[in-house]
Formats: C-alpha cells, sequence, structure tokens
C-alpha cells in the first residue's frame, strides 16, 4: 500500500497532492533557509497566524459579492494581505519601539489570530453553509484538493523558488553579516522586507495542504536540518530544499497509504525523523560524530598520562588508562611495562622536555602556542629544529630505556 | 443589566477571563524583559499532544488528568528544547520552533486517529476556549454570592484558575527581588548568589503552570496574548518595574472586560444576533490597547532605555 502510494500509483487524487506536498517541501525547505541563517525561524510563526483575519475576511467579500466564498485565489489573495499587514506591523514594533523582536513577533501572533477568531465566529453566524473549508486552513486538508488548486500551489512554489534563485546572494550576505552587506551599499531593510514577503508567499501557498501552524514547520525543520549537514550556505540551501520535498513527498505518500492519517501532521513528523537522523547522525555536527571526538581525545589522553607515568617509574592506578594501554599493547596485565610501551613511553617524556624547552624559547612562540599535551612534536617542528633541542637536552640520558 | 441576569451568566466568565489574564501577565513581564516572550506561545502549542494522551490514557475528559498531561506536555517541551539548543547548537529560536510543530502535528495526529470528536475535545476547543460557556446557571441574582449552595454549583474552572492566580502572585511577591535583579543583569544577579538558572526554570514553570491552567479556561490565543501583550504595552509606559507590572495588570483585566463585553453585546449594538468569540476579542481588545501605547506612550522608543531608568 506504501509502496503503491510511493510510486504514485493511488490515483489521480492521491497523485495531485503527493505531487503538491513535494513542490511545497522544497520550496518551504529552501526559503526558510535564509530565515534560519538570519536567526529569525520564529517570524514565519507570526506570518502564518496573521494571514487568519484575511482568509475570513476575504471569505466574508466573497459571500457578499454573491459567491460561495471557496474560491482558493480568493482567500490566498486575502490571507496574502493580512499577512503582509501583520508583517509590516512586526517590523514597525522591532524598528520603532523598544520592543525585542520575539515580543513583537508573539504580539502580532496572538491578536491577528484572534481577531481572526473573531471573524470566524462571525461567519459561523451568518448562515452561510460550506464554510467548513475554511477551517481546513486552521489545520490543513487536502482530502479534496483539486485540479486547480494544485494548479496554485504548483505555480505559486515554483515563482517563489524563482524569486529566491535571483536574489539568493543578496540574501545570503544579509543574512551572515548584515553590517558588511549595509557597508556594501545593499539595500539591508529591503532585502530582509524581500525574504519576508517569500515566506509569505510560501506560507499562503502552503495553508491548503498543511495548515497554518504546522506550514511553521515546513519553513523551520528542514533549514535546520540541513545545517548539521554542511557549512557552505548555499549547499544548507540545497539540502533544505531536498529535505523539505523529500518530507512532502514521503508524508503524503504515508498519509495516503492509510485512513485516519491527516498530509499535514505526517509531513511535519517525516521532516522531523530527518531533522533526528541528521542530529545524531551528521557527521562534523551531529551528536555521535561529537561523542566518538571526545571519546577518542579521551583515549589519547589518558594513554598519553599513562606513559608519562611508566616513564617516570609512577604506578598507574585509574582502570581507564590501564585498560586503554594494555589494550594497546603498552603494558601487561600485572601493569608492567612491555618492550614497546617502554620505548614509547620514553619518547613521550622526552618529548615533554622538548615541548618544555621550545615553550620556553621565545623564537618558537607560535609553535608553544600549539602545546595542548597530546601533539605529537614531529607535526610542529622539522627534524632539525627537533635535532637543535636535543643537542641542548644533551641527549636521552637519565631517562630509562 | 439587572442582577438575575448578569450574576448567572456573565459574572462567572468575567472573572475567570480576568483571572487568566493576570495570572499569564504577571509572569508575561519577565519573560517579555528576559527575550523569552515566544514561550507562551510554544506551551500553548505543546500542551495539545499532552491533552490529548492523557484522554487516551483515561478515557475521560476529567480535568485533573487533563492539566497534568498539559504540564506533562509543557515540561517534555521544554526539555527538549534545551536538549535540542544544546546537543546541535541551534539558536533557540529554532530549536523551539522544531519542538513545538512537531508536538503540535504529534497532537492533531493523535486527535485525528483516536477519533475524539465523538467526545468534545477538538482542536477548535483547544484554541478559543469555551469562556462563554463557563456560567453559573445555580445563581439567581447578586444575593447568591452569599448562598452556599448556589456558590457550590460555581464552574470549578473559577476556584482553580483563582488559585492559580494566588500562586503566581506569590511566586513574583516571594522572589522579585532575585527576578529583578536576574532579569536586569544576570552577571551581577550570578555574583551577590541568585542561582540563576533555577530562578530561570521555575519561571518557566509557574509561566507554564499559569498557561496550562489559563489554557483549560479560556483556550490558548489568550494565554499567548496575554503573556505579550499587556506587559509589551506597560513597557511602553514606564521605566520602572514595578510601574511596569502595575499597567500590565490594568491593561490585562481591561483587555479581559472590554473584550467580554464586546465579544457579548457587541453585535448585539451592531444589529447582530449571535455573539462572537471572546477570547478572540480580549486578544485583539490586547493588541488595540498595545498600538496604543507604541504610538503615544512616553517610553515607547528604544532611546529611553539608555538615558533614564
Amino acid at each position: 500500500m506504501l509502496w503503491d502510494a510511493l510510486t504514485l500509483q493511488l490515483g489521480y487524487n492521491a497523485t495531485l497532492v503527493a505531487i503538491g506536498a513535494t513542490l511545497l517541501g522544497v520550496s518551504a525547505g529552501v526559503t526558510g533557509t535564509f530565515l534560519f541563517l538570519r536567526k529569525r525561524a520564529l517570524v514565519s510563526d507570526a506570518i502564518s497566524h496573521a494571514t487568519l483575519p484575511g482568509v475570513c475576511l476575504a471569505f466574508m467579500v466573497l459571500v457578499a459579492l454573491g459567491g460561495d466564498g471557496r474560491n482558493l485565489l480568493g482567500l490566498l489573495a486575502g490571507s496574502a494581505i493580512s499577512a503582509w499587514i501583520g508583517l509590516l506591523c512586526m517590523n514597525w514594533l522591532t524598528r520603532h519601539t523598544r520592543l525585542a523582536e520575539d515580543a513583537a513577533i508573539g504580539a502580532v501572533l496572538s491578536v491577528f489570530f484572534g481577531f481572526g477568531i473573531v471573524l470566524l465566529t462571525v461567519i459561523q453566524t451568518m448562515g452561510v453553509g460550506r464554510q467548513a473549508g475554511l477551517e481546513g486552513f486552521l489545520l490543513g486538508s487536502t482530502a479534496g484538493m483539486l485540479w486547480a488548486d494544485a494548479m496554485i500551489i504548483a505555480v505559486g512554489g515554483a515563482a517563489t523558488l524563482l524569486l529566491v534563485m535571483i536574489i539568493r546572494r543578496p540574501m545570503i550576505l544579509v543574512a551572515f553579516d548584515p553590517e558588511y552587506a549595509a557597508a556594501r551599499g545593499l539595500p539591508v531593510h529591503r532585502i530582509d522586507l524581500a525574504m519576508m514577503g517569500l515566506v509569505m508567499a510560501v506560507t499562503v501557498v502552503g495553508l491548503k495542504i498543511v495548515g497554518l501552524i504546522l506550514i511553521v514547520a515546513l519553513l523551520i525543520i528542514p533549514a535546520v536540518t540541513a545545517r548539521f549537514w554542511s557549512e557552505r550556505s548555499d549547499h544548507v540551501v540545497l539540502l533544505a530544499g531536498l529535505a523539505g520535498g523529500l518530507a512532502g513527498y514521503i508524508g503524503a505518500a504515508i498519509s495516503a497509504s492509510a485512513p485516519n492519517l491527516p498530509t499535514g501532521p505526517i509531513i511535519v513528523l517525516v521532516s522531523f525523523a530527518f531533522f533526528v537522523v541528521s542530529l545524531f547522525l551528521a557527521p562534523i555536527r551531529g551528536v555521535l560524530a561529537a561523542v566518538l571526538r571526545h571519546l577518542r581525545f579521551q583515549r589519547r589522553v589518558h594513554i598519553r598520562q599513562g606513559l608519562l607515568a611508566l616513564a617516570q617509574g609512577q604506578k598507574i592506578y585509574e582502570p581507564l588508562t590501564l585498560r586503554l594501554l594494555r589494550r594497546a599493547g603498552l603494558v601487561r596485565a600485572d601493569g608492567v611495562a612491555t618492550d614497546i610501551g617502554k620505548a614509547r613511553a620514553a619518547k613521550a617524556l622526552r618529548d615533554e622536555k622538548r615541548w618544555e624547552i621550545v615553550r620556553a624559547d621565545q623564537a618558537h612562540e607560535a609553535t608553544a602556542a600549539l602545546y595542548d599535551g597530546l601533539r605529537d612534536i614531529e607535526t610542529v617542528l622539522t627534524r632539525d629544529q627537533i635535532a637543535e633541542i636535543d643537542r641542548r637536552i644533551g641527549g636521552p640520558m637519565g631517562v630509562p630505556g | 443589566m439587572s442582577g438575575e441576569e448578569f450574576v448567572p451568566l456573565s459574572l462567572t466568565p468575567l472573572l475567570i477571563g480576568t483571572f487568566a489574564a493576570i495570572a499569564c501577565a504577571l509572569p508575561g513581564n519577565f519573560l517579555v524583559l528576559r527575550k523569552q516572550a515566544l514561550i507562551g506561545d510554544a506551551i500553548s502549542h505543546v500542551v495539545l499532544p499532552g491533552i490529548v494522551v492523557a484522554f487516551l490514557i483515561t478515557g475521560t475528559i476529567s480535568t485533573w488528568p487533563m492539566m497534568l498531561g498539559a504540564a506533562g506536555a509543557a515540561v517534555v517541551a521544554v526539555v527538549l528544547i534545551e536538549a535540542i539548543r544544546r546537543l546541535g547548537q541551534i539558536e533557540p529560536g529554532a530549536a523551539m520552533g522544531v519542538v513545538f510543530t512537531t508536538m503540535f502535528a504529534v497532537g492533531v495526529l493523535l486527535l485525528e486517529q483516536t477519533d475524539t470528536s465523538t467526545v468534545h475535545l477538538d482542536v477548535e476547543h483547544a484554541l478559543y476556549g469555551n469562556l462563554e460557556s463557563l456560567i453559573w446557571l445555580d445563581a439567581t441574582g447578586w444575593s447568591s454570592l452569599l448562598d452556599t449552595e448556589a456558590l457550590s454549583g460555581l464552574p470549578p474552572e473559577l476556584p482553580r484558575i483563582a488559585l492559580t492566580l494566588v500562586g503566581v502572585s506569590l511566586f513574583t511577591w516571594l522572589f522579585w527581588r532575585p527576578l529583578k535583579i536576574s532579569t536586569f543583569d544576570e552577571g551581577f544577579a550570578r555574583t551577590v548568589g541568585i542561582r540563576t538558572g533555577v530562578l530561570g526554570m521555575a519561571l518557566v514553570i509557574t509561566a507554564a503552570i499559569a498557561a496550562v491552567a489559563a489554557f483549560d479556561a479560556v483556550g490558548s490565543i489568550i494565554v499567548i496574548a496575554m503573556f505579550i501583550c499587556p506587559p509589551a504595552a506597560a513597557r511602553m509606559l514606564t521605566n520602572r518595574l514595578e510601574a511596569q507590572i502595575a499597567w500590565s495588570v490594568v491593561f490585562a483585566i481591561a483587555s479581559a472586560v472590554s473584550g467580554y463585553v464586546l465579544a457579548g453585546y457587541g453585535p448585539l449594538w451592531l444589529g447582530g444576533a449571535d455573539a462572537v468569540s471572546a477570547a478572540g476579542m480580549i486578544a485583539t481588545m490586547s493588541g488595540l490597547i498595545l498600538a496604543a501605547a507604541a504610538m503615544f506612550g512616553p517610553c515607547r522608543a528604544r532611546i529611553g532605555v539608555r538615558t533614564s531608568g
């Protein structure tokens, strides 16, 4: 069943939803990355909540004009207008008052949403049937997706992507270093607004599929996920688009494969699964990589300290050190050094002495800064330099072995 | 309006709305100053899975399991946000966004999976609350306030939110000095021996308790709005924390009362027949108050922060 869904064999409607969700995932992932890099991920929360009054007002206007109020294009236009007003309010609050950005986000979010709910109750009492479609904007509903709806989503998503591609350079610059961007003469404020406009476009397009609360997830989670895998901003953008698109596709397929699996939440959960995998398994920035790095470091410290202790004839009590030395074949089970162990211990002690010379010598200042008690001296000094130091120590005389 | 009508139908929702507003606004002052304003938003989204899970375990719509479920979910969310922030070295806003949207998605999925629509538990309820329905049917007029038999018929939300308000006020009063110092100068607070980490956690937990109690009675929209709007508006009026808190309480009461009255009677004045959502109206009113303060407040500008206070 799931396989059928993944290969788009579940019929026309499911295929439409899958394609729409994939496109939405790609554009949300790409657009959200800029927001995330600009450290404004939660702005999307304010934008999405601010769409509600617009949807309701558009519905009322459409009904007043004699329609049935469910024209998707009309509702999306309404939501875009109110989201834009919310965005301007938020911008004004952060720029012209002492409120911090998070307070401005929260204020816009709650007030716009509250007003939207007032309007929703007004609509409920208007006695117009078929307002059921309106509730879908809260949590998303794809069951009744039509060809026209899918087209709007596809065109909207594609247009957003195209715009992102066109203005990605200045957006990346502003995201990483707004002061530098301003110094280079870029209109930072306007680029920010353009970025917000793109986020708003994705939000509005995504309302129908995932609903206004969960669209925030599609804007944030793929970007955070992608950030684990690369340090290069253009790679992060592409990876986020990939993660978002895959989440949309797989999520839509899973949701189509069984009843009672709403599309929006499933897409978000698939996206979150990608995030968790990345959090743990990503190379360099992942948790597993960090743990391995730590263990390797710990091992080196213990072996080094153990060798120094051996060289000075001290007894080792630390069980981990003993275990590591034994496993490396440097000591026997009873804690006495093997021949290799003795040799390595002697070298460790001599290196320590060499480092001491290096660190006391002004001429080696830059090299001395590299000393961390673990680094092999051969990696920072040439053979000649080491020979020179050894001449000063006078060779490995008092060292056993 | 006569007491026979006002006391049973409007007195209790008004009181509950007002108490909820104050209980959220008090910790909200510190959260806004500490740039943690969106904690209220996150908490109000994550309590949904908590409530659904509590319902699934107990199988009943009783209050205490749900409050416990909501509180549990809030704690899980706070821990998760912190864990993701540290493990992944992600900025707090994004970590919060990842956690609360995912938990909300889990909540919606559970709702759909378990067909809870047969019982009175749905997303709309969670969002708008049911302030209007918290009426006191046993009351006959003002005299009922002294009638123990009628008093026992009070909606249980009222004593609960009143208790929460007392608890929140007590927390603010008892920890006033450390809270104030650590909010404005965390480094100094640490040097005089205040455990800022513990205190910050206690503040978030207090906020979570207020949010859950208010959420139960009035829905999440009031919670988010009251955490932010009254304190933010109060911040535009003064540079002194004492005055800011006083103003925020005034604004919270003003939003709750005016919002409730407008929602109930506003449509009638405009010729409509039905009331609109009280929770939404209260949030809207708090936004209007904030807008007025942002435009005319004497301390609204950023410059004021440095020159005085």
